[in-house]
């Protein structure tokens, strides 16, 4: 018998509920309107996970997790083109770049928010195909159920919470005019530094989370602290194209945006009158 | 409002959390972990992710000064941090040849990131220790063609040099290649 349905009709934590309990080996492909899920599963243990077409490559798992540098990133994904992850896991284990811990824990947590974000999904068809599996060529890490559906329905919660107070990503962030006290000694992680550097009125907190490759719950939480923190404040989006700090790849009225790298390295446009206002500005220091 | 930014980098322990103190009209928004690397031991903390401080210009522009992490372990920053600045800010300890080195490969890393106008800056001057800027052109190989600037961190006059003679050099830049200044 097909395992099938939309969420609508059976959540996220009672599909992995089912799973667990009936110890069931298999992929579990959820699809809503633009994203598509794929989980597996082996005697009712969490294993793997992808979503959409982004590169769960171990190379990607690993740069993403802060173990690989960005010259080492660079360098492998041209090395490794052929390589499996597994072939890829153990030279980069020899070559003392990475231990087999860090390897085991960076795709652990790759999966886990994939996982995770699948609690926030209302919608979308679901179907699991029995002893389906990932290629044997994939790193696979068996999780325990039980707790991804403890946490996960924790997140759910935190998910509605932060979603009542952060409602709209089409808004735009601005680092704070009068930042405060709160503001000294402040300890940011390396994802809301990331959000940091995408600052500005004219990127949407949506476009910020896009160039991040983070999920909106992730990109809620980060927002919501820093707005807490009293380092940036919501602004609505600056329509005005200008020259300077929007990063390559954005647009300056907000649109959709390809945050793919830019192809030719280039300075940014910038007109002179602007560099002479910060001369006279800054001689009057 | 338009916001730029340049960006202040540098090896470890070279001053740039106190160059953009000394110049920024807010507090310098910094995380500060202490050390773990014993081969760092001569600070008691180091800018983990990276310093921020603001300029105004006016009610309609703003330049954000971003200093780089001090450790090698957040380089993966430095790029994400480079994109869309106007130029950037190469500052050496000129009392620690031992980060002459370290001074030179960031240089070089970020004259990859992109092609804007740059300026050496050669700080703790004050020190007695500090190596003559001449003495650190060689050291670090460092064009002719490109500013050197001595510097004291903690003197906002001497901050205020270095961040003219970069605004100099873009605008000579600009001059030099009028198509840019879109």
């Amino acid at each position: 018998m097909a395992l099938k349905g939309n969420l609508r009709d059976f959540s996220t934590t009672q599909l992995l509920n089912l799973i667990n309990l009936a110890r069931k080996t298999g992929t579990l492909t959820i699809e809503d309107s633009n994203r598509t899920s794929r989980m597996s599963f082996r005697e009712g243990k969490l294993i793997f996970a992808g979503l959409d077409q982004a590169s769960g490559s171990l190379v990607h798992v690993l740069q993403r997790s802060g173990k690989l540098t960005t010259e080492q990133f660079q360098d492998l994904q041209k090395q490794s083109s052929k390589a499996t992850d597994k072939e890829l896991g153990i030279w980069l284990i020899n070559m003392g770049v990475v231990s087999q811990n860090d390897i085991v824990q960076s795709v652990r947590q790759h999966i886990l928010e994939i996982v995770y974000s699948l609690f926030t999904w209302n919608e979308g068809l679901f179907r699991f195909e029995a002893n389906i599996l990932p290629p044997p060529d994939r790193i696979t890490v068996p999780i325990n159920l039980e707790s991804v559906i403890m946490e996960g329905s924790r997140r759910l919660k935190e998910w509605e919470r932060l979603q009542d107070e952060l409602p709209n990503l089409d808004i735009s962030l601005r680092f704070t005019d009068r930042p405060d006290a709160r503001l000294r000694n402040i300890n940011l992680t390396v994802e809301e530094w990331r959000v940091v550097s995408f600052v500005n009125p004219r990127n949407s907190i949506r476009q910020i989370a896009k160039a991040n490759n983070m999920s909106d719950f992730q990109i809620r939480r980060i927002v919501y602290g820093m707005l807490q923190a009293g380092l940036v404040e919501l602004v609505r989006p600056d329509a005005a194209p200008a020259a300077g700090t929007t990063r390559p790849g954005t647009t300056a009225a907000g649109g959709e945006v390809d945050f793919a790298p830019p192809v030719e390295k280039r300075a940014p446009a910038v007109k002179r009158s602007i560099i002479l206002r910060l001369i006279d500005r800054i001689r009057r220091i | 409002m338009q916001t730029v930014k340049m960006v202040i980098t540098g090896p470890f322990s070279a001053g740039k959390t106190q160059f953009i103190r000394s110049i920024s009209e807010i507090d310098v928004v910094q995380t500060e972990r202490r050390i773990t690397n014993p081969d760092e031991h001569h600070k008691a903390s180091t800018t983990v992710a990276m310093d921020f401080g603001r300029i105004t210009v006016d009610e309609d522009l703003v330049l954000y000064l971003f200093g780089t992490p001090g450790q090698r372990r957040f380089d993966f920053m430095w790029e994400i941090l480079s994109e869309g600045m106007l130029g950037f800010i190469v500052l050496v300890d000129s009392a620690a040849p031992e980060t002459f080195l370290e001074a030179r490969r960031i240089l070089d890393t970020f004259r990859q990131y992109a092609p804007t106008p740059y300026v050496v800056a050669a700080n703790k001057q004050d020190h007695p220790d500090a190596w003559e800027p001449a003495d650190l052109r060689i050291a670090l190989r460092i064009d002719s063609a490109v500013k050197l600037v001595p510097c004291v961190a903690i003197d906002k006059e001497s901050v205020k040099n270095v961040l003219l003679e970069l605004l100099y050099s873009i605008l000579e830049r600009l001059d030099q290649h009028p198509g840019n200044s879109g």
